[in-house]
């Protein structure tokens, strides 16, 4: 199998305080990695890390992204070479449209591979076709950027974007917080109606229910900045069972 | 042609060339029209110019822009081409344009037109000798020259202007399209007056353009009353794309009458330093004024927005919002005033002023005001100043967008809240095209017209389609 990304001794930090403290982890092509953890241990920051958020600093290890340097990649570079993060928080951006917003990444991304821009009836017809892919409200994408969005669009909206993207390696940062349980059936059925063996998931989550709907290959427990334990999907019906305690280095 | 010389502009310099050129000057005034021209005259004897000890005027600084010398044309001036300023007209929209060449009227066939719904249109100097009394009952009663030191100037030299009158119950189906168009062989000192009556229940569609043609220095003082009678709706447009070189203080009286209704958009893509003075004045109930300002500035440009808005009346509601963007060594001042009057019950005041500044020696000197004398009324302000959201940032390049323009996204939509006001679309397209091409620093004075009307579009080099945002 093609292995995607393969992380090694990361550490990373905000400020002075170190927020991984040494994760090591391996996605292969075709496979869904399902990342739980207590509040705080450092999920999210795992995934800014990966998308390149300048704010943390990487003290030490690497991140090899389809064998490349993921570090020498901008976050527009990472972003056109695949990578695609769901947010927890998405931005509201006002007087942005999605429709305008999303011509324009999927224009950049051709150009960086390219190819040409997609025509004007061509892209409005891959929107249609992804949102009615991932189930999305056919005005959703008339208006501003998560403008005003409940919580349940906006994560239904980061879904639309990575559909339209059609990235190789997804990393939804907690995207099923909040959500109803049709708001998290549209979330998943993303996932799966996306899933092929070219590409690969990572999914963040507090909750053991969104992996009744998407099922891991892979269950890491992440607890103050390691990896503390990874098995397969029934490792997260065991978290469900007896929460993280058991997990926790015995003091 | 006549034209004096200025080695620089100060007050004893202006007072001495009025005295010398009073007879030019006055030579067609009517009695009440010289009345006003002599009051101005003494106001600003004791008023002067203002100075930076003004709280009005302390963060702008003329010094620069008196120190130059200038050529002061006393009569109209000679050698435009009228062809210019019709080609400064903007693509698919019907509008009737006028042009004023350093501040005089530019007469296109006739200088002064009245058209068979009564709407009459051209010269101000000729209005004056055609229409003494209707004239009369507005010039110099709108603008309050007691006070201010340029508008009392002007009051005293200003000779000609552009006039329009909208008889009562008229509706202007075409736009009317003021192009003020500077051009002249040396630095050049302009005082020109607008008077526009909009009779009740008329409608008005005015854009006002302010425009260079070289890079000369140019240093402007224009008065512009407006008066808007009964139910009087005016959509009203200023633009004011100037070179580097020019000064502008531009002040602009706006009364309204009972049910009147104001749109202004001030939108400000170029100049030197750019001085607009917006006075409102709300005489009857029920009256509503949105004033809109957008302003991009960049190098040593400077911009500075006085309101003042005046509820003396019951039931008025005033809107302002102005929203700029500075880059590099931009300097921008909001000033803006509300006086709610003890007998202003009902009033609903809102202003607010945002600004991005693009760099750390950008910088916006901001201040909304509220002064109320009545507890009857909702009023809000605000103030926002400060950098592109790095969240926005982030999230726009995650998606792939580069940092350019991602930018240029996020400035745009900035921008777009003012743009998006602009209700005749072929205007609203075009100045979405200059804003876009401002931001990338593409829109320059060209050699024929600084709106690019007479060279063919330049197809813009800009991935975002800024008519979908």
């Amino acid at each position: 199998m093609h292995m995607l990304l393969k992380i090694t001794n990361l550490h990373a930090a905000i400020g002075d305080k170190e927020i991984l403290k040494g994760i090591n982890l391996k996605v292969q092509a075709g496979e869904v990695h399902a990342i739980m953890g207590p509040n705080g241990t450092g999920k999210s920051t795992l995934a800014s890390v990966i998308a390149g958020r300048e704010v943390f600093t990487v003290t030490r290890g690497e991140i090899l992204y389809k064998g490349k340097d993921l570090f020498k990649l901008s976050v527009e570079e990472r972003a056109r070479e695949g990578i695609f993060l769901g947010f927890q928080y998405p931005v509201e951006i006002p007087g942005v449209s999605i429709t305008n917003f999303m011509r324009t990444a999927v224009n950049e991304v051709r150009k960086y591979k390219g190819l040409d821009p997609l025509p004007a009836g061509g892209f409005l017809r891959l929107m249609d076709e992804r949102k009615k892919l991932v189930e999305i409200a056919s005005n959703l994408t008339n208006r501003s950027v998560n403008e005003g969005f409940s919580g349940g669009e906006k994560k239904r909206n980061e879904i639309f974007q990575m559909a339209m993207l059609d990235p190789t390696l997804a990393i939804l940062d907690e995207t099923d917080s909040g959500l109803d349980i049709d708001a998290l059936r549209v979330v998943a059925n993303g996932v799966n109606k996306l899933r092929t063996s070219a590409n690969a998931f990572v999914v963040i989550t507090h909750y053991q229910r969104l992996l009744d709907y998407i099922v891991p290959d892979h269950v890491h427990v992440l607890y103050e900045g390691r990896i503390v334990r990874s098995g397969g999907k029934e490792l997260a019906l065991e978290l469900e069972e007896k929460g993280y305690d058991w997990l926790k280095p015995k003091a | 042609m006549e034209t004096a010389t200025l080695d620089r502009i100060d007050r004893d310099r202006m007072l001495e060339l009025y005295r010398q050129h009073r007879e030019l000057l006055s030579a067609h005034d009517p009695p009440r029209v010289k009345a006003v021209r002599d009051e101005a005259f003494h106001a600003f004897q004791r008023l002067g110019f203002p100075d930076r000890k003004l709280e009005e005027w302390r963060n702008t600084d003329l010094t620069g822009s008196f120190g130059r010398s200038y050529d002061y044309p006393l009569l109209p001036m000679q050698g435009m081409d009228i062809q210019k300023v019709f080609r400064c007209q903007i693509p698919h929209m019907d509008t009737a344009i006028l042009g004023q060449l350093n501040g005089w009227f530019v007469s296109r066939d006739v200088p002064l037109m009245e058209l068979g719904n009564g709407m009459i249109f051209g010269s101000l100097s000729e209005a004056v000798k055609k229409y003494p009394a209707l004239v009369e009952r507005h010039l110099g009663r709108i603008a309050q020259t007691e006070k201010d030191g340029f508008a009392a100037l002007n009051g005293a030299f200003a000779t000609d202007g552009t006039f329009i009158c909208i008889p009562d119950g008229v509706r202007s189906d075409k736009a009317v399209q003021l192009v003020n168009v500077i051009q002249h062989p040396a630095n050049v000192f302009i005082q020109s007056r607008n008077l526009i009556i909009l009779g009740k229940g008329a409608r008005l569609t005015l854009v006002h353009c302010d425009d260079s043609y070289d890079h000369q220095p140019s240093f402007s003082n224009i008065v512009n009353e407006i008066a808007l009678e009964e139910g009087a709706f005016l959509d009203h447009y200023k633009l004011q794309n100037l070179n580097n070189n020019s000064t502008l203080v531009s002040s602009t009286w706006f009364q309204l009458e009972q049910k009147a209704r104001l749109d202004s958009h001030f939108l400000t893509l170029n100049g030197g330093l750019l001085r607009n003075n917006t006075y409102v004045t709300f005489c009857g109930a029920d009256g509503q004024a949105n004033v809109y300002g957008l302003y991009l500035m960049d190098r040593r440009q400077h911009i500075d927005h006085y309101l003042f808005v005046d509820h003396a009346a019951q039931g008025c509601t005033s809107r302002e919002l102005f929203k700029g963007i500075l880059d590099e060594n931009a300097t921008g001042v909001f000033n803006g005033h509300v006086l709610v009057r003890r007998q202003a019950s009902g009033t609903n005041a809102y202003q607010n002023n945002r600004n991005l500044l693009l760099t750390d020696t950008a910088r916006v000197h901001s201040k909304p005001f509220l002064e109320i004398y009545n507890d009857d009324v909702k009023c809000s302000h605000g103030s926002t100043t400060g950098q592109l959201d790095p969240d926005a940032m982030f999230y726009l390049r995650q998606r792939g967008i580069s940092e350019d323009n991602a930018r240029m996204l996020l400035m745009f939509a900035f921008a777009d809240e003012i743009v998006n006001r602009i209700t005749i679309d072929p205007l609203r397209y075009r100045i979405e095209d200059m804003v876009k091409k401002r931001l990338q620093g593409e829109l320059q004075i060209c050699e024929q017209c600084v709106l690019h009307c007479s060279t063919p579009e330049h197809p813009v080099e800009f991935d975002i389609d800024a008519s979908k945002i």
